[in-house]
């Protein structure tokens, strides 16, 4: 039987009261940090950048993402004349669903390690601590993030002005083309794991640091996941959807007040829900030694922890990196990360085969190497050509 | 309850898209219906504990294909409404509306003679499968299915190749470019 334990035997009232806590406390739990996040950032990018940032509003400027929030609430709602109605009203509020949605596959604790299952008790219920687990789990991480495209690409369409619509065009081609990259790394952690839960993902990398995937799928794809990851959340050097000195604002020119609002929150969320997968997938989730008593304490604690090391990467990518130019954008997608993860996948899905039907090592690794090998070549002239052609066209010109 | 609930619900949601998609005048809009639509089939397939087909269908048909849809419409600039009676073949609507109403009545017919699996093979995943849905899938797509399944993505590296061909800009040394147009 897989899935939460909270469901197997009928659902009465508890159960019920039990998952809504569940819900309030990811909610919550995303705004506040969201809220922290803003503050994170601007803080750290002046201190990289020697400035002080903010430092009025509350202690060391904790507050100013609050007083900003206020002042979006009160500020003038505009809409452009030439703006579609409701596509227009519409599109934020894709852009925010999605990004809470994706929240609620990821274990945020529970100890996996030594015959626990990851269970906390409730109430007296034993369950999860994530708000579900899906059969599909990371499969529903990844139809949410091919969802939110639709929050940026309307919102620049139904502005009904240039400087969006471009942004938003190509913020959907950069989505599609790294989509593809982010999703064969996390099925080079499935094939691992044996299973789609974010639970059973969790619970396979469980027994120490060895057994993260990070180490064990040999750190190429969570290095191809981290960049994708990247351009999936428009982050800087990916940030080309809201390059200020082409495009104003890019997709959200147009847009003011609570639902400019909307796309910020969205925007730093996924930040956070993005951290929290890789952590997931790659790094054991809430693993972590039980230090003293409370072993429901601890996996959290790491688990927060781990995601703040990526949310200080993800700052930290900014304050110092260059924004990449849009050709360097795809040819780094489709021509360096696609082929590499691709290979990879085929290698692990045959080192795995190999033990399962326990093959022999050099005829297996053998042709695997004249496979790839000529796999490679071929690849390379293919990009040599293209690479011949794209430089004629470009001196041309 | 609830399943004749969710289904009745689902049902709405797709019919009112599919409505939608040949009724708005603006094919942005119709697009998004077409994505309703397609949210509707996926709370179907979720409601059979179809959980892989609701995820594929979410992320390929919704999450790409639409998608591309719009970036065509927005990029080609057809994406104000039109005037549709201009561009009417003769007889169209009769011909559409026979066409439609034709279909409706053979499929009907088939669901009544030919009893539930209508789509032949019976269900691979469904609520049987419970847990294991994603194995039973995959091990009979690579199994029984297996030439089936490595055909249609050849036929796939076909129609990529083609693409591609078809989009080609002839080099100089094939067809010389006219000055007018050697700003690209």
């Amino acid at each position: 039987m897989t899935g939460d334990p909270l469901y197997f035997d009928g659902v009465d009232l508890t159960d019920v009261g039990i998952m809504l806590i569940k819900v309030l406390v990811a909610f919550t739990f995303l705004l506040v940090a969201t809220m922290f996040m803003v503050w994170f950032e601007r803080k750290l990018i002046s201190d990289m950048q020697n400035r002080i940032g903010p430092n009025v509003a509350g202690p060391w400027g904790l507050l100013q993402t609050f007083a900003d929030g206020v002042k979006f609430f009160f500020k003038e709602d505009l809409r452009p004349e030439n703006a579609d109605p409701l596509v227009f009203r519409l599109a934020p509020y894709i852009s925010a669903v999605t990004a809470f949605l994706s929240f609620a596959v990821v274990p945020i604790g529970g100890s996996f390690g030594g015959g626990d299952s990851g269970t906390v008790t409730i109430f007296g219920r034993e369950t999860f601590l994530q708000v579900a687990d899906p059969p599909i789990g990371i499969l529903l991480l990844l139809a949410m993030s091919s969802i939110a495209v639709y929050g940026v690409m309307l919102a620049g369409w139904a502005s009904g002005s240039k400087y969006p619509l471009i942004g938003s065009v190509r913020a959907s081609a950069q989505a599609i083309s790294y989509e593809a990259a982010l999703g064969m790394a996390t099925v080079v952690v499935v094939i691992l794991a044996g299973t789609l839960s974010t639970h059973g993902i969790v619970a396979a990398q469980s027994g120490g640091i060895t057994r993260w995937f990070l180490i064990s799928s040999g750190i190429v794809p969570f290095v191809v996941f981290l960049i994708a990851a990247t351009a999936e959340l428009n982050r800087p050097p990916f940030d080309l959807v809201e390059a200020e000195q082409e495009l104003v604002g890019g997709f959200h020119t147009e847009y003011s007040s609570i639902r400019f609002a909307l796309f910020f929150l969205a925007e730093f969320m996924n930040v956070i829900t993005m951290s929290a997968i890789m952590v997931t997938l790659f790094f054991g989730g809430p693993a972590g030694p039980i230090l003293f008593g409370m072993t429901w304490f601890w996996p959290t604690v790491w688990f927060l922890l781990k995601v703040l090391a990526f949310l200080f990467v993800f700052v930290w990518f900014r304050a110092t990196l260059p924004r990449l130019r849009y050709d360097q954008l795809m040819h780094l997608g489709w021509k360096l990360l696609i082929p590499l993860i691709l290979f990879w996948l085929m290698f692990i899905s045959l080192k795995e085969l190999r033990a399962t039907y326990d093959w022999n090592w050099i005829a297996t690794y053998g042709a695997a190497i004249v496979a790839l090998a000529t796999g490679a070549s071929l690849l390379l002239a293919a990009l040599r050509a293209g690479d011949r052609a794209y430089r004629e066209e470009m001196e041309d010109a | 309850m609830v399943d004749t609930l969710v289904f009745l619900v689902a049902a709405a949601v797709c019919l009112t898209g599919a409505l939608g998609v040949i009724l708005a005048r603006n094919p942005v809009h119709s697009a998004l219906m077409l994505v309703m639509t397609l949210f509707g089939i996926a709370v179907q397939f979720v409601a059979q504990e179809a959980h892989f087909l609701a995820a594929v269908q979410v992320i390929v048909y919704a999450g790409a294909i639409v998608v591309l849809f719009l970036f065509v419409i927005m990029l080609l600039g057809v994406d104000r409404a039109q005037n549709l009676e201009l561009s009417l073949l003769p007889a169209q609507r009769w011909a559409a509306l026979a066409f439609g109403s034709g279909s409706l009545v053979v499929l009907g017919a088939l669901i009544v003679a030919v009893g539930e699996p209508v789509t032949g093979a019976p269900s691979m995943g469904g609520s049987a499968a419970g847990g294991e849905n994603v194995r039973l899938l995959a091990r009979s797509l690579f199994s029984d299915h297996v030439y089936a399944f490595e055909l249609t993505s050849l036929l796939l590296v076909v129609a990529v190749i083609g693409a591609v061909v078809l989009a080609r800009k002839p080099t100089q040394s094939e067809t010389p470019v006219p000055e007018e147009r050697g700003d690209s």
